[in-house]
């Protein structure tokens, strides 16, 4: 009897390891850029061109950076959830537009020189905005997603809260869905707001 | 038969076209391009995960092959770079990631089960071998039987 019971309680443990071990998303890696001061970056603006942002000039705020592209699927699902939110809210959402045109894979790049990628990723990304509804306070051009990779982006659409002193309090990978905005993104806003 | 042949062939073919088609490599400088491969081996792709970013032909291995490729130029250590990809993507971008309170049980987890294993194993022989000598003791018949056996051996 004894014997049998380490045996069964043996296989159940191993059970559990697995169950949780494979229910656990593999993409969701922690970033350790979480309590770190978002990198810094110069970007030039979407809407004005000849203006460029840098996350200094949003310190005294808590904000959203959100990591899209127009030829993001995920986007595509993710964007309507930011939509409702721009509407009901004033939290500052940054769009941070990451590779639009080289990220793609539709252009061959060899043949595309530096102002015709940046001409045709500013008006890609804008033509995607007033078509889909544009939620962005703001949004950023990552051309070549040399920024991404301060961040640690590795697959769009990624969302960073980053509070009034300018560290990043959390890291979302994947579209936010209404659950992950309600339940996790608005009240740590709140709290950072507090 | 030879069709297969024919298939393996060309996918053999085919694969080595995939590999030509990589980024340039730094040619004039082998030694750099020497260093950017192993650099490579030892960091994870996080897009597909169970490559590297040698292996990965994923938008970002070759962001993140250029990138390291940059640093080599600027003639960075290796532990400099390195220290750029785990502080952007953590140690999860290490292919073999460092001992410390987070992974012990990554790294000493096989050791633990084995031992544990090994544990199991050992008390349950004994175990058994009591129990076997308890429940079925030999008769005396048997026990004389196997002395004569023994002796038999032993004179040959």
């Amino acid at each position: 009897m004894n014997r049998y019971f380490w045996i069964v309680g043996a296989f159940a443990g191993l059970v559990t390891l697995l169950a949780v071990g494979l229910n656990l998303n593999p993409h969701d890696v922690p970033s350790p850029l979480v309590g770190k001061p978002a990198p810094a970056f110069q970007l030039n603006v979407l809407s004005t061109p000849e203006k460029t942002l840098s996350p200094k000039d949003m310190q005294g705020k808590v904000w959203l950076l959100n990591v899209w592209s127009s030829w993001c699927v995920s986007c595509r699902a993710e964007h309507p959830v930011l939509v409702q939110f721009s509407k009901n809210s004033d939290v500052p959402l940054l769009g941070l537009n990451y590779k639009e045109v080289r990220g793609d894979g539709e252009f061959d790049m060899s043949k595309l020189n530096a102002d015709q990628e940046r001409k045709l990723a500013f008006q890609r990304a804008s033509q995607w905005l007033s078509q889909h509804g544009d939620p962005y306070t703001l949004t950023l051009m990552d051309l070549d997603g040399r920024v991404g990779i301060d961040y640690g982006v590795y697959g769009v659409p990624e969302t960073y809260v980053i509070d009034k002193t300018g560290t990043i309090r959390m890291k979302h990978t994947g579209p936010i869905d209404p659950e992950v905005l309600e339940k996790k993104i608005l009240p740590l806003v709140a709290e950072l707001n507090k | 038969m030879i069709a297969r042949a024919l298939c393996l062939a060309f996918a053999l073919f085919a694969g080595s076209l995939v590999h030509a088609g990589e980024a340039a490599p730094l040619a004039d400088d082998p030694v750099a391009e020497k260093r950017l491969q192993e650099l490579s081996t030892e960091l994870r792709c996080l897009v597909c995960q169970n490559q590297t970013i040698a292996d990965s032909n994923a938008e970002l291995a070759q962001d993140l092959r250029r990138e390291i490729r940059g640093m080599i130029q600027a003639g960075q250590s290796d532990k400099q770079i390195i220290d750029f990809m785990v502080t952007r993507y953590g140690d999860f971008v290490l292919y073999r990631p460092p001992v410390k309170g987070i992974t012990l049980l990554l790294w000493g987890g096989p050791a633990a089960l084995l031992l544990l294993g090994i544990f199991a194993l050992l008390r349950y022989l004994r175990q058994r071998a009591t129990r076997l000598a308890e429940e079925l003791p030999l008769s005396t018949e048997d026990a004389q039987q196997a002395e004569k056996l023994l002796k038999e051996i032993s004179q040959k």
